[in-house]
């Protein structure tokens, strides 16, 4: 074990190319050994057995030793035994659905069930060497003449279907009509192997021309939905919109031609690609998204201008106070907000950096917008920003404060954003229900809140206890004293 | 468990044979290329390959230097690459890329990509295209099926949940059925299987076939009963916040392998990488506990291992010489556990508080009840605006649209809005999705459509029919929440207290609000050994339900414990809450559980694989 261990050290320290970075903590691979460390050091305690890794003699786990000629026959053999002893007791179940459709042949369904194995029986050495244990290079080159016949053979689409399924070479170029290509396509999803009709699908895909291929895949839903994952995945977007749009598919359509932004990094390019998605044909609901999605920006781009310049001249105070923690470019709507409300808080509403503009631009609701602003100004302290906010709620009233949500929100917001304890402790005060209010007071510390709600619960032990929680010598300690001593008060308990 | 588990309780059987097999054949597949080689392992294979070798296992066999793939230009000096990937298309581009960044550089080399656990079709044709087949060989690594615990194994394809649901890629039914096939041919034959879902229709009919296909030896028996689950049936209970420990412990520090790395915060140390399986005895022991049950049982070990430490005091030498050599070893590695443990808690306690976690948990219990669903709107809606996890949003719109059968129109559009506006108008590409898959849907006006969708469906031929289902795919999805809910009990009466120590049912793995619908389904199919009876659950359930027996002539009776041991295999994946829910289940009726899944899943992995705002993650 030990000695496994330096050697594996070694191993890893004398790599000359540079294929590990080990100072860097975020590394896959740096974690990779680690966990091995990790692991190998409990594996020690808990299990013996895999102490003798080093061992030069492996044993598989029929006992053979591995890599030994009886082994890999073996291994060869059993991936193709076939007999035709009784099959399996377990019954068929039907697996047919809705949107799987039948072959425009004149096969039913069920004779696709019948007779099978029939002739593909004996799976002959020939088979053996084209599997996966023994594969070797270019397979078809090194098969005697006298197989040659076996690769175009006469399987049946059926058949074809099957060998595919066990990964046997097989030659689909004798599928020429349309009809037998079809045949094969409907197999291969009537044998639910996605990778099988995948497989077929671009053979079809080289062989047909895109108009006929679509045509029948429309009627083909579990074929379709394979081929449009194969073209995300091969990234062939034309082909891909030229299906969706043959299929009448204007939702995914539009979708797929909006998702393309992603991949355009440069901002400017980005936006003009974003205006000419203005004329897709977007339902109404995510066309105002999308347009939104233009607009800011197109809005952030001018900003970004502006304050990068300012924040790299040095001239404008706020920046340097709070120097900005990434450009604004790509920042989704309320994060803008967030950070107009940093940066440009007490501008005019036609500047169109300002919260205000923002606001009425993308028609922001009062809860967001009060919320954002009120994080970012308690981020800057700005408590006199901070008090007009809930004052404008209703600056008729008199001292009572309003806030479109409740205050325990208020709260999780002021001390998210690291508002100080009195603060804090001002905002409890004003949290409706008696039982959450005193679960915040707790939390924040706010001694003042616990003990007047005790003492106006005239709950004697509640505050007895609280004394315990409480700084001793503090000034709250001696407030709870006080109130223990006061004769006036006639305790519940 | 509170409770002892039934004496009769029955025997797993022995997972490391896979291992063992996995390890073998992937020597085997080196052997084959003899000489120095440079091995190129793809970033999420690397964990699954430490579980079953090590760097002196691969070093055994001329493997020079490791690297991982990087989609970039390598920098290897070897004349012999292999690569040990899965089958995507990306990553056979990107060595087609290196091959051909060689030729160009008249540089020969041989290459051999190993594709685990099969190759497809597709990604040869990549080879095809880019000219490079034959140059590059290809060879298939069968490693199925990774044993994550005694009692869980993995597939650790978490692709699979959207290739097959979202995408509608039927690649892994096969890799399924193989799994099955494994299974079936170690510890088999198996004598009933029951299932429900599409996926799991076909993942039995192509296990069947390759049943078919070779040669039954008459064996003792060693697995009974199949279960086989599509994610897609119940999608509540993955998107529950998780409360029992293991769940949370993946919830915040994200298990991966089994394996989890608790971050500088829970130790003193930095990073420690931990195994968490049935071996560490402390975890054992709180692993399927409700959380406040947690921190009581690690105090009392605590008291316990101080009280064995104390023996000490007054002890001979003699007496002291056979605690060192027989105790002192255990007591330290307890200690060692136990630490690791409580101050992993601590962090859980931590972060939980951090966040409103009472009000979120109330939140998703009144939409379980079906009860007060306005406030819960607006504290989502609060969530959204107060730009807190986004995937936490996320989750939380779509339980409320699975159990409210889709959202009002007015409330869609409003949230829609504000989640676009939060975190990015990109999430357009990602709402889509959701619709898709009817975990995010807007309700329809009245129920005529359905009404009629069901008519049509029964009248017209299949190609209408088609388009007809496409168009109608996010009613067929309808949910049927509530009403599967009141005829499966699965929201327990809220006005009794509930025993989360003596835990009455599962619904204790979600604080007694919320029985897990899909163990719930697995409990009542076994109680009744079938379908019969659950008529209208299947149908709410949209069918495709199937329970099948085999004839296989084994002898079960021969005090054999096969029909008691159970393999569930979750297609899309399954969460440690619901593996605690069938380990109770199992010490309640007598049975043995063993979870096969295509990965280990919890809300946030389910819900990142159907992000689209970025390019996908390849990683779990």
């Amino acid at each position: 074990m030990m000695k496994t261990r330096t050697d594996e050290e070694d191993y890893w320290n004398s790599s000359k190319y540079k294929a590990f970075t080990f100072d860097d903590e975020d590394d896959e691979l740096s974690r990779l050994q680690e966990s091995k460390r990790a692991v190998n050091s409990i594996r020690g305690l808990v299990d013996d057995e895999d102490n003798d890794e080093d061992d030069v003699e492996r044993v598989s786990w029929s006992g053979e030793p591995v890599g030994s000629i009886s082994w890999s026959v073996k291994e060869t053999a059993a991936s193709n035994q076939r007999t035709d002893r009784d099959p399996t007791p377990f019954p068929r179940i039907s697996t047919d659905v809705a949107n799987v459709s039948r072959s425009h042949s004149g096969y039913s369904l069920s004779s696709l069930f019948k007779g099978k194995m029939k002739g593909a029986n004996f799976q002959s050495f020939t088979d053996s060497l084209t599997d996966s244990s023994v594969r070797l290079y270019a397979p078809e080159l090194r098969k005697p003449k006298s197989e040659y016949k076996d690769l175009v053979g006469d399987w049946s689409p059926e058949e074809t279907v099957h060998r595919m399924q066990q990964g046997k070479v097989v030659s689909l170029e004798k599928f020429r009509s349309l009809h037998d290509k079809l045949l094969l396509l409907d197999f291969s999803v009537s044998a639910h192997d996605g990778n099988v009709i995948t497989a077929i699908l671009i053979y079809l895909k080289r062989t047909l021309s895109k108009e006929v291929l679509f045509r029948e895949l429309e009627s083909r839903q579990t074929a379709l939905r394979h081929f449009i994952h194969y073209l995300t995945e091969t990234r062939d977007q034309k082909l891909l919109l030229d299906l969706l749009r043959s299929l009448g598919r204007t939702e995914d359509t539009v979708l797929l031609q909006y998702k393309e932004h992603l991949n355009i990094s440069d901002a400017n390019k980005r936006r003009d690609f974003l205006k000419s998605c203005v004329s897709l044909p977007f339902s109404a609901d995510d066309l105002a998204h999308v347009q939104d999605h233009f607009t800011l920006l197109d809005r952030q781009i001018i900003m970004e201008a502006t304050d990068g310049k300012n924040e790299r001249e040095g001239k404008v105070e706020i920046f340097h106070k709070f120097p900005r923690k990434a450009p604004i470019l790509n920042m989704p709507l309320i994060p803008t907000l967030h950070y107009s409300c940093l940066y440009h808080y007490s501008e005019a509403q036609e500047t169109f950096s300002s919260p205000l503009s923002l606001r009425h631009t993308f028609k922001i609701s009062e809860k967001q917008f009060f919320v954002t602003a009120l994080a970012a100004r308690v981020k800057l302290k700005a408590w006199s920003d901070v008090d007009a906010l809930f004052r404008s709620r209703n600056w008729l009233g008199f001292t009572r404060k309003k806030a479109p949500l409740g205050f325990h929100r208020v709260v999780d917001v002021l001390h998210k954003n690291s508002a100080p304890a009195q603060v804090l402790q001002e905002y409890v005060a004003l949290v409706d229900d008696a039982d959450l209010r005193i679960s915040l007071a707790h939390k924040h510390k706010c001694h003042d809140i616990v003990i007047n709600t005790y003492r106006d619960l005239k709950d004697r032990q509640l505050l007895l206890g609280y004394r315990e929680k409480v700084e001793s010598g503090s000034a709250a300690q001696k407030k709870i004293d006080e109130l223990l001593e006061n004769p006036q008060i006639r305790w519940k308990n | 468990m509170a409770h002892s588990a039934r004496r009769d309780s029955p025997k797993l059987p022995d997972f490391s044979l896979l291992k063992r097999l996995a390890k073998d054949q992937l020597v085997y597949l080196l052997e084959q290329l003899p000489g120095k080689k440079d091995l190129f392992i793809e970033a999420d294979l690397m964990s699954q390959l430490d579980r079953i070798a090590n760097v002196s296992t691969l070093k055994q066999h001329e493997v020079d230097k490791l690297y991982k793939v990087e989609y970039k230009p390598i920098v290897s000096t070897s004349d012999q690459l292999c690569f040990l990937i899965r089958p995507r298309i990306k990553t056979v581009k990107w060595i087609c890329d290196v091959a051909n960044a060689d030729k160009a550089a008249g540089r020969f080399r041989r290459y051999k990509i190993i594709f685990t656990p099969q190759k497809f079709y597709a990604c040869e044709s990549v080879l095809e295209e880019q000219g490079l087949f034959g140059d590059v060989t290809t060879d298939e690594w069968a490693f199925y099926l990774l044993p994550l615990d005694d009692d869980i194994i993995s597939m650790e394809l978490p692709e699979f949940f959207r290739d097959n649901f979202l995408a509608g890629d039927q690649r892994w039914v096969r890799t399924a059925g193989s799994t099955l096939h494994l299974l079936h041919s170690i510890y088999g034959p198996f004598s009933k299987i029951y299932g429900i879902g599409r996926c799991s229709k076909m993942v039995y009919e192509s296990w069947r076939e390759q049943v078919e296909e070779e040669e039954t030896k008459a064996r003792q028996s060693e697995i009974g009963n199949v279960f086989l689950i599509d994610r897609d049936v119940d999608f509540v209970t993955p998107l529950c916040s998780q409360v029992v420990y293991e769940g949370l412990v993946d919830d915040i520090f994200k298990i991966k392998c089994g394996c989890v790395g608790f971050g500088t915060d829970a130790t003193s140390d930095k990073n420690v990488k931990v195994m968490l399986n049935s071996q560490d005895k402390v975890f054992n022991e709180i692993r399927n506990e409700h959380f406040s049950n947690v921190f009581g049982l690690l105090s009392q070990k605590a008291r316990n291992l101080q009280t064995a430490y104390d023996k000490r005091r007054g002890m001979d030498i003699k007496q002291m010489k056979t605690f060192v050599s027989e105790e002192l070893k255990g007591l330290k590695q307890e200690h060692r556990l136990l630490s690791l443990h409580i101050s992993a808690s601590e962090t859980i306690m931590k972060k939980k508080t951090k966040q409103d976690f009472q009000e979120m948990l109330k939140t998703e219990h009144s939409l379980l009840e079906g009860f007060e669903i306005r406030e819960c709107i607006s504290f989502i809606e609060e969530h959204i605006i107060r730009l807190v996890s986004m995937i936490e949003s996320l989750r939380l719109l779509c339980l409320l649209s699975i159990t409210e059968n889709g959202l009002l129109p007015k409330d869609y559009r409003s949230l829609k809005a504000q989640f676009l506006q939060s975190y990015g108008v990109e999430h357009l590409l990602t709402f889509a999705n959701l619709k898709q898959l009817g975990l995010l849907v807007e309700q329809q006006p009245g129920e005529t459509l359905t009404a009629m969708e069901s008519k049509v469906g029964k009248l017209v031929n299949d190609k209408t029919a088609g388009k007809l289902t496409d168009a109608f795919s996010s009613l067929a999805k309808k949910s049927n929440f509530r009403a599967l809910s009141r005829k499966l009990n699965l929201v327990p009466k809220s006005d009794e207290e509930y025993n989360l120590r003596v835990p009455p049912d599962m619904a204790y793995i979600f604080s007694g609000a919320y029985v897990p619908l899909s163990c719930k389904l697995i409990e009542q199919v076994l109680e009744r050994d079938g379908w019969s009876g659950l008529e209208e659950v299947t149908r709410l359930l949209n069918g495709h339900e199937f329970s099948v027996t085999g004839n296989n002539g084994a002898d079960l009776r021969a005090n054999n414990d096969a029909p008691r041991i159970v393999v569930v295999m979750f297609l899309g994946g399954c969460t440690f809450s619901e593996i605690s829910a069938l380990r109770f289940l199992g010490k309640e009726k007598g049975y043995k559980f063993i979870v096969v899944t295509t990965a280990i899943t919890n809300s946030s992995r389910l819900l990142e694989a159907l992000l689209e705002n970025h390019t996908r993650p390849v990683n779990t």
